[in-house]
């Protein structure tokens, strides 16, 4: 049977899963990854089998409690934007090592571009690292079949299977024929086996070497995957290798007739014969892939040095940034000219903090207070609060990764850079500054912490917040003195009560905490929406 | 047959329900399409653009190329002209001649005298039919409807079908108001 819905290559991903049966999807919050999470805690097959779908913490927590649900016997799934990766990365490479027992599927949503991301990592690497399977789609359909096969691939190779997808695919929609769709959960009885679950040096020398010797077999499926495809041309003898998006740009491009045997990757370790017997057939190859010049460099390894290779790492397509049907034609020798262009009078139209958005009473009186420290740095975080960079605040000197506000601070103030000032939104205290905390608090340091609460996580999209109601408590058990943890309501009416706050907070010479608190304006006005008309937000 | 369409707007002026309605027609129709939406960043009253592909054989790329775009149909005048490299030579721009104004200067005079200068252009005064007809919620409806005579792929009948469809959810209320707002972009949309 058909059944043929409008979906995101999120969406897809996400009816993949519920399909293949899974027990749980652990996830925090990520573009361009957010929504497949947000589609199963929609979906009411999920609600009535019980299928766990709440955010967890951080991508580190997400990622062991699936593989303890995989340990339990059952399916599961984890989601998380490229840079939730790092995070993540202590238990995903060792789960390559314990291995699995309930299908574990990791979704890792790269954002080629930066879209909304602080860097342009492809999780590709981690894979080849971790050294276990990796399936990249190439259309919403393929997205969701694929995640049926990734579970059963998992279970039959007993290893986690990592799925990289990039923004295009996971924010583009297209139709996708999910068939009859039956939601049944998988179950198998519980991993009892401690001698692959307990890594002591002498298990792990065992499994290291079990799953080094596998490589050519995990070669070799990516080369037979229901999803591998070799398409010849009867109109010349130049090819291209490609994977993912790209796949889809060489063909809008019909590079079948523009005498191109083409070959689709969609599956790693990469196939080494299969591009062997490619490059054999290719006068010359083009590789056209999304992200870092993943294939590329192991295709030189299998071509050889004097074999015609062209790709980002010979600027034939731009060494960084999203692929797009345009640069690709120009790849492929193809040019094509603008009948338009942009008009000179066109000027940017940068994001900002919404009207009534409380992290703009937390930058003036920032503001108005450092005016009289010039030495005062503020080292800020992740959040619709960073936007604070731009004018007209310009009240931020950093922002790095999740958590790094409380830490750099402290590294700072122990160099004796004062006043310190971190900033962080409330969903990033508890992802990754609680333990930073701790530190400053061990030794100390004077920082003054910011912990701006809107309760909620609100750069993407409004998700619920782990620590929301428990910050005065976090950081009082962290040991922050009770006197130095304040609580204010940021609204211009009581800017004088801010600014006093903040000013006794920096002049005290140890860790304080000022939480200036108020509900984000998106989610007080969905919430209205839904009490008005009973509205979800689309 | 082919449509390559560029939506265009600021964050929150409702591109999105736009590109669902035609979404949601196109696949009624049978039609083959392709949306690239964008999520995340931009979306906090920056710009926002979404390309929409329909067509009756297969769509490749979810990303339009440039020099293609049968229409660029925009919220926001300004956004319309940001798209210009995507516009095919014959396309049509079909825009909003209502600015939103946060940013400064806003370079009006200069960007109603591009919009003024080209062959294919449809102003639509947003602003002024949305408070004369107190629909100020329905405005991304008024420019479909006023585009609707330009898609060719898709008749106003079978967009007004998905409008009831994709509105239904929302309440008897919602579903007549758009129905209203896409009439009134008709005649706004014949007219010129
Ligand atoms: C490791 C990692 N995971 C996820 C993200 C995506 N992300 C960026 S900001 C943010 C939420 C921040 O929420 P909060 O700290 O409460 O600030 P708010 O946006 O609500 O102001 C998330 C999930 C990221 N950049 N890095």
């Amino acid at each position: 049977m058909t059944r043929i819905r409008l979906l995101l290559g999120d969406e897809a991903i996400a009816e993949g899963a519920l399909q293949a049966g899974i027990k749980g999807v652990y996830a925090y919050p990520g573009t361009p990854s957010t929504e497949i999470t947000e589609y199963i805690q929609r979906s009411a097959a999920a609600a009535e089998n019980g299928v766990h779908c709440t955010w967890s913490t951080n991508e580190k927590t997400a990622m062991e409690a699936a593989l303890g649900m995989s340990y339990a016997g059952c399916r599961s799934m984890v989601c998380m934007k490229h840079v939730g990766m790092n995070v993540a990365a202590d238990a995903f490479v060792n789960s390559a090592m314990t291995g699995v027992n309930g299908g574990l599927v990791v979704v890792a949503a790269d954002d080629p571009s930066m879209h909304s991301s602080q860097n342009e990592q492809d999780s590709r690497f981690y894979g080849k690292f971790a050294m276990i399977p990796v399936l990249e789609p190439s259309s919403q359909q393929e997205a969701y079949e694929m995640t049926g096969y990734a579970f059963e691939l998992s279970e039959r190779e007993k290893l986690p299977v990592l799925m990289r997808i990039t923004t295009r695919l996971a924010h583009s929609r297209a139709a996708v024929d999910t068939g009859a769709g039956k939601y049944e959960t998988i179950r198998k009885p519980a991993a009892d086996d401690p001698s692959s679950w307990v890594l002591l040096p002498a298990n792990a020398k065992r499994k290291n070497a079990g799953l080094t010797s596998r490589q050519p077999h995990l070669q070799e499926l990516s080369g037979e995957a229901p999803f591998f495809r070799t398409i010849l041309s009867e109109h010349g003898d130049r090819g291209i290798i490609t994977c993912g998006t790209g796949f889809n740009y060489v063909m809008e491009n019909n590079a079948p007739e523009a005498g191109f045997h083409v070959m689709k990757i969609s599956q790693y370790p990469v196939p080494a014969d299969r591009i062997r017997d490619f490059a054999g057939r290719c006068r010359e190859i083009l590789v056209v892939e999304d992200g870092q010049p993943f294939i590329e460099e192991q295709v030189r390894g299998i071509a050889g040095w004097n074999y015609v290779l062209k790709g980002r790492l010979t600027g034939d397509l731009p060494r960084t940034g999203e692929l797009n049907p345009d640069n690709v034609a120009a790849a492929m020798g193809m040019k094509r000219v603008p009948a338009f262009n942009v008009p000179e009078c066109i000027v940017p139209r940068p994001p900002a903090l919404c009207a009534g958005c409380g992290h703009r009473d937390v930058y003036i009186a920032l503001n108005k207070v450092l005016a009289g420290y010039p030495d005062a740095r503020v080292f800020a975080d992740i959040g619709c609060y960073t936007l604070g960079a731009l004018p007209p605040f310009c009240a931020i000197d950093s922002c790095v990764d999740m958590g790094a506000s409380i830490t750099m601070a402290k590294g700072a103030a122990d160099a004796g850079l004062w006043p310190a000032v971190a900033v962080i939104g409330d969903s990033t205290f508890t992802h990754s500054g609680m333990t930073g905390l701790l530190d400053a608090v061990n030794d100390g340091s004077d920082i003054t912490v910011v912990i701006s609460d809107n309760l909620t996580t609100a750069m993407t999209g409004g998700q619920d917040s782990s620590g929301t109601g428990k910050f005065e408590a976090i950081c009082m058990a962290l040991g922050v003195s009770p006197d130095h943890v304040r609580v204010v309501v940021p609204a211009p009416k009581n800017m004088d009560e801010i600014t006093e706050t903040i000013r006794e907070e920096i002049e005290y010479r140890g860790v304080s905490v000022i939480i200036p608190r108020r509900e984000c304006m998106q989610t007080l006005a969905r919430k209205k929406r839904i009490a008005d008309n009973g509205e979800e937000k689309r | 047959m082919k449509r390559d369409i560029i939506l265009s707007g600021v964050g929150g002026q409702g591109i999105l329900s736009i590109a669902t309605i035609i979404g949601d027609a196109a696949t009624r129709a049978g039609l083959n399409l392709r949306q690239a939406e964008v999520h995340g960043m931009s979306q906090r009253g920056g710009e926002v653009e979404s390309g929409l592909r329909l067509s009756d054989s297969e769509i490749y790329s979810d990303l339009v190329p440039v020099g293609s775009a049968d229409i660029i149909l925009s919220m926001e005048p300004m956004e319309a002209l940001r798209y210009l490299p995507f516009l095919h030579k014959d396309g049509y721009v079909i825009t909003s001649s209502s600015p939103f104004r946060n940013i400064e200067p806003y370079p009006e005079e200069k960007v109603m005298e591009v919009l003024g200068s080209m062959d294919n252009v449809v102003t639509v005064d947003l602003g002024k039919i949305t408070k004369e007809n107190s629909m100020p919620k329905s405005a991304n409806m008024v420019l479909l409807g006023a585009a609707a005579g330009y898609l060719g792929i898709l008749s106003a009948e079978q967009l007004m079908e998905s409008i009831r469809n994709v509105f239904a959810p929302k309440g008897d209320g919602i579903v007549d108001m758009n129905l209203k707002a896409f009439g009134k972009g008709q005649e706004y949309g014949r007219r010129q």
